[in-house]
């Protein structure tokens, strides 16, 4: 055990006061930090954005290249995300090959984005066959205090949503040079988010900060969208960590998720442009 | 439009299961399991001292689980060597069995359960994490119960038990859901939680029912071929 586990004092403290509807910033148990979206990370970059929530703060660039497309999918441009936990986020993070949290985000963020299709890849193709689109998704943090996931799923989505195709020159190549205006196919009315519940106890917080993420026994991670404007579907779910979540938790969840997604949503808007 | 399954089962069925407990005789445990032809097999190793010392944990054993699908389990050949995607379900199927260990009887020690797929037609890792459940219970280590897990669909609108490969790529609708769940046999306590595709959360609580249903079937099988090694 490290000295940065959280101690057990912690945990008691914690556990007492959501048993009551208290955090220690003064959050309730389902409130969500409040994030701001901030665009042009990288002019290098197809599309990028930053979303600091409370003290998370995260950085997601989108870059498209020309390649083949996957055997399976040959009507399809590809998808591929990836990322790393930089030691400068985190005292916590360490170089080397990705630990299983480097490489759980990533995975759950690629899910909520392909499931959702909220990428038209069928309109990715540039040789029939041949060529396709490739968008690589990139997520990196910059200060870990918690929901990464969640941050880096709004970074994502504002990121997507600025994104444009590069021109090609006459031999086919990336023209980085030269400016397009051509839009990123997206789904027409389709936005998913993701939203960590953790529990400690027999409470159930959303939106954790570090701290709380260290003391709470469980957690379950669920990516969700207006699926094209029409309902509330969900697309992606990982539980974790060594205490089972019971019906009753999921019930709640359930119940809770659509609301909770509708005043994330909202929120979004104000920023998406 | 109501979706017919490719192999004549009905919604709620799940392909036929066969489970056979002590099959590698070097292990502590050892199971296989199958759902149609999906085929797991598990070996548990331990406790035994674990290295390096500093992973040790001084208050129990630790669980350390590796899954993952043989080289000519599937179609196109799978490089050997873990991927992130056996990693993740390494991860996730420790996190589904640990809650039925009481490990606190042996410090600093390691309980490692290798899984590993010799037959990939989907559900691989519930299939896994059924293996690996007798495996560590014929290996001696102390365990509050079995743990059983399935998989559950929704192909276009409707809910279906132990997915295979054909329903995994169903397109037509709102597509495929796969979405496996590992729960702590005849409770309501969840472990394995993990989803992919296009379902309403409305339909969530009756995956569960299903999922429950299931896995009272399974655990069934499970408890016989456990009973059945040790009257050999």
């Amino acid at each position: 055990m490290s000295a940065m586990d959280s101690s057990n004092l912690v945990r008691d403290m914690l556990s007492r006061m959501f048993a009551v509807g208290k955090r220690f910033d003064g959050r309730k148990l389902l409130e969500q930090r409040d994030f701001t979206v901030e665009y042009n990370v990288s002019n290098k970059a197809e599309g990028s954005a930053r979303v600091r929530m409370g003290k998370t703060d995260v950085v997601v660039g989108v870059k498209l290249e020309i390649g083949e497309p996957y055997p399976d999918s040959l009507d399809k441009g590809n998808l591929m995300v990836s990322g790393d936990l930089l030691p400068m986020a985190s005292p916590r993070f360490e170089s080397g090959p990705p630990k299983f949290n480097a490489i759980e985000l990533p995975r759950l963020i690629d899910r909520m984005v392909r499931e959702s299709n909220v990428i038209d890849l069928k309109k990715l193709v540039v040789v029939d066959g041949e060529k396709v689109w490739i968008v690589i998704i990139d997520i990196y943090p910059l200060n870990d205090d918690g929901a990464l996931i969640d941050a880096a799923s709004i970074a994502t989505i504002a990121a997507l949503m600025q994104t444009h195709i590069p021109s090609l020159d006459e031999n086919g190549r990336i023209d980085h040079e030269g400016k397009s205006t051509k839009k990123l196919p997206l789904a027409e009315g389709t936005i998913p988010l993701t939203f960590s519940f953790y529990k400690l106890g027999d409470s159930m917080i959303i939106d954790p900060t570090r701290e709380e993420e260290e003391a709470c026994d469980s957690k379950i991670i669920w990516g969700i969208s207006n699926w094209k404007g029409k309902e509330h579907m969900i697309h992606s779910c990982q539980k974790g960590k060594e205490t089972p979540l019971n019906r009753e938790d999921i019930e709640f969840m359930m119940k809770e998720l659509p609301k909770l997604y509708d005043d994330t949503l909202k929120k979004l808007k104000k920023f998406l442009k | 439009m109501v979706f017919k399954r490719s192999d004549g089962r009905k919604l709620d069925e799940m392909r036929p299961i066969t489970a056979k407990v002590g099959i590698i005789p070097n292990a502590d445990g050892s199971a296989m399991f199958t759902f149609g032809k999906t085929i797991a097999i598990a070996a548990v190793y331990g406790p035994r001292l674990l290295h390096p010392q500093h992973m040790q944990n001084p208050q129990k054993a630790i669980l350390r689980v590796n899954y993952d699908l043989l080289s000519f389990s599937v179609s196109e050949r799978k490089k050997p060597g873990p991927s992130r995607r056996s990693q993740e379900i390494s991860k996730v199927t420790e996190w589904s069995l640990s809650p039925a260990l009481d490990l606190k009887e042996f410090p600093n020690t390691v309980v490692d359960v290798q899984v590993y797929i010799l037959q990939a037609d989907a559900s691989t890792r519930v299939a896994g994490i059924n293996a690996a459940s007798m495996a560590l219970a014929q290996a001696g280590i102390p365990m509050r119960n079995l743990v059983c897990a399935v998989s559950i669909g929704k192909m276009d609108k409707e809910l279906v038990v132990d997915v295979d490969n054909g329903e995994e790529h169903f397109e037509d609708g709102e597509g495929a859901t796969d979405f496996p769940i590992a729960k702590l046999a005849n409770t309501d306590e969840y472990t394995l939680l993990q989803l992919d595709g296009k379902i309403q959360p409305a339909l969530i609580p009756k995956a569960l029912v299903l999922a429950d249903k299931a896995c009272a079937k399974i655990y069934e099988v499970q408890k016989k071929a456990l009973k059945e090694v040790v009257s050999e």
